[in-house]
């Protein structure tokens, strides 16, 4: 049952992938800037900026150069940098870990903060606590990553000097960007646990436990916090998405090699292969994690059909 | 019926206040509240079932969850087996918990949605530690068959049962821990006809197997004189007629209780009947009106009774109105 329903799921992807490719192919051509002219370099002639198209395949009609390269993609092969002719694939390999690992920090960050400071909150509603970390949550939304993580930067490596300042050495290097990437996403996740542990306290069979006399410590973890996750976890996957957005911004800061940087860099050179093959790299881990959150969403809420 | 000298009080209401506040416009406003429960006394005898009616909002549901101290109550005193429980500390309520139950409305949400009726029934078993580990599956077989579902049901999720047997699964849940009194919560309001009538004979009969005490909450007047014993009528958090079931059907002494009365349909279409129409609506609990709080509807309202407030008095054997007039009623 829970297999079909994976391999269901797993199907209903590859138009999802097949979908961002042809996005993203065809809005590279809007930009602005010839690949080709960048290329040959400032001052080129005609004739050169012409063979190098050619040479490219560049003059050929675009739905022809789109299915080529899907056709490609589908072999494993996402094409060469336009920029030094190293195998796209190859790059993305090396830059992907280390996005990954600070994309898994920061979700981790997300989760373990946004979670306790909901649970604090829902405990006692309306208190002066509540609203201190509530304030402090809406901030965490409102705070653009950019400059939070300039001003961490500031704070912990200028100032105090207790954390490096950028690049992507050790388990130290990680605490500021993860912290900066996940700010965002554990404040919506603060304030979404605590609505929906408020309305699950709110339940009849939370009054029953309390009229069994169970402690309220068992309360609120074994029967609120339990039930109260499922929507929590919806949240979680959808901020993993608008994580992997935000390592392009954190990474430049940061001056990590990720897979965000790559993008950013490729973009600037109009390097369509790399931009492309990052692009469809990154919307399958996204697309992986959301299939992972169903399956886990529908083990948490025994009530959901898998169909 | 027993005699009335043998019976024995169970539980003892004693002037139950409970406040709630409400935010209010301004911050220099003193702090209004809602008076939910507004001092109201009554008790109830082992064995029997007292219900409590009214219209929504006038407190019936908050006196229960008061005497539960799910709510923590504003002031007053209530007396379990002789012993103000309101007195206990945490851990000595938790521990008297097993003897208070209570059922309530919505077979949906009173259980959790995670977990299995065996886990259901065994976690309340667990707390109160009424049943040794090893028997406890004994014992839960047992409590399925008290409430008619089959023994299959210990592995299944609440959602797989329609809402009576939901409620059979709360009913056994309440039974679980032997309890004394259970307080059923408008326990049928959310079923079917059908399926109210079964379990009302279901709690009816549980009752008579386990000498239970029921508090039994309840705005359906019909369902009130199938189960009750004696009845007690709420109006905006105050106690307006307490007598027993016999008694309050045919001669309802209080205006409201006459006026509630005749809200019940008759399934005799040719009958004519009087129906006393209320005018308005039930005055807000924050500012309740003055003296007798029912005179703002009341037909027969007169000055007396909008400057005094009526006491309960007691009218024919162990029946209690609060009304000037309610001599007038007979």
């Amino acid at each position: 049952m829970m297999m079909m329903f994976i391999i269901r799921r797993l199907m209903q992807t590859i138009p999802v992938v097949v979908g961002v490719t042809f996005v993203v192919f065809f809005i590279m051509q809007l930009v602005p800037g010839d690949p080709a002219v960048l290329l040959a370099g400032e001052g080129a002639s005609k004739e050169t900026i012409q063979a190098i198209r050619e040479q490219l395949g560049l003059n050929r009609p675009l739905f022809v150069q789109y299915f080529d390269y899907l056709m490609n993609v589908f072999r494993g092969d996402f094409g060469v940098s336009l920029k030094n002719s190293q195998p796209v694939l190859d790059e993305i390999l090396v830059r992907l870990p280390i996005t990954m690992e600070l994309a898994f920090f920061s979700i981790i960050f997300t989760i373990i903060l946004g979670m306790t400071a909901g649970i604090i909150s829902a405990i006692k509603p309306y208190s002066l606590t509540d609203s201190t970390v509530m304030i402090i949550a809406l901030l965490g939304i409102s705070l653009p990553s950019f400059w939070f993580g300039l001003m961490m930067m500031y704070f912990f490596s200028v100032k105090l000097q207790i954390l490096p300042v950028a690049g992507w050495d050790s388990i130290l290097h990680i605490i500021l960007p993860a912290l900066t990437l996940g700010a965002g996403g554990a404040a919506i996740v603060a304030r979404m646990t605590r609505s929906s542990m408020l309305e699950v306290i709110r339940q009849d069979y939370i009054r029953t436990a309390r009229a069994k006399g169970l402690r309220e410590r068992v309360i609120i973890y074994k029967h609120a916090l339990r039930n109260a996750l499922i929507p929590v976890i919806t949240v979680v996957g959808l901020q993993f998405g608008a994580l992997l957005g935000g390592t392009v911004l954190v990474e430049s800061i940061f001056a990590i090699n990720g897979l965000g940087r790559m993008i950013v860099d490729a973009i600037r050179m109009r390097d369509l292969p790399m931009v492309q093959g990052g692009v469809l790299v990154a919307s399958l881990v996204f697309v992986i994690v959301n299939l992972f959150v169903d399956v886990l969403y529908r083990f948490f809420n025994k009530r959901i059909e898998l169909n | 019926m027993q005699a009335a000298a043998e019976k024995k009080v169970l539980l003892k209401v004693d002037h139950l206040k409970q406040y709630f506040p409400v935010k209010t416009d301004s911050l220099f406003k003193p702090k209004a509240y809602v008076k939910a429960v507004d001092d109201i006394s009554f008790h109830l005898y082992e064995g029997e079932t007292l219900s409590i009616v009214g219209e929504s909002g006038c407190g019936k549901s908050t006196t229960g969850r008061a005497i539960l101290r799910l709510d923590e109550p504003t002031g007053g005193k209530v007396f379990f087996s002789g012993q103000n429980i309101l007195d206990l500390n945490k851990k000595e309520m938790r521990k008297l918990r097993g003897d208070l139950q209570v059922i309530f409305q919505d077979p949906f949400a009173s259980l959790n949605p995670r977990q299995t009726i065996k886990q259901i029934l065994n976690e309340a078993m667990a707390i109160q530690n009424v049943v040794e580990k090893p028997n406890r599956m004994s014992r839960m077989l047992e409590l399925l068959g008290y409430v008619g579902l089959p023994a299959e049901a210990l592995d299944r999720y609440p959602h797989e049962f329609s809402g009576g047997q939901r409620q059979r699964i709360g009913i056994a849940r309440a039974l679980a821990v032997n309890p004394k009194l259970i307080i059923c919560d408008e326990a049928v309001s959310a079923l079917d006809v059908s399926i109210q009538a079964q379990i009302l004979n279901l709690l009816k009969k549980l009752q008579h197997q386990f000498q239970l005490t029921f508090l039994f909450i309840s705005h359906d007047l019909s369902v009130v004189r199938h189960i009750s014993d004696r009845v007690m009528v709420m109006y905006l958090g105050k106690v307006v007629e307490i007598a027993d079931k016999k008694a309050l059907f045919d001669s309802p002494l209080h205006p409201y209780t006459q006026a509630l009365l005749s809200s019940i349909p008759v399934p005799n279409p040719t009958l004519k009947r009087e129906r006393i129409m209320l005018k308005g609506d039930v005055p807000s609990p924050i500012n309740p009106p003055s003296g007798c709080r029912f005179h703002t509807r009341c037909p027969f309202a007169t000055e007396k009774c909008k400057a005094e407030e009526p006491a309960l008095r007691e009218m024919g054997e162990k029946h209690f109105v609060s009304c000037h007039y309610a001599e007038k009623f007979r």
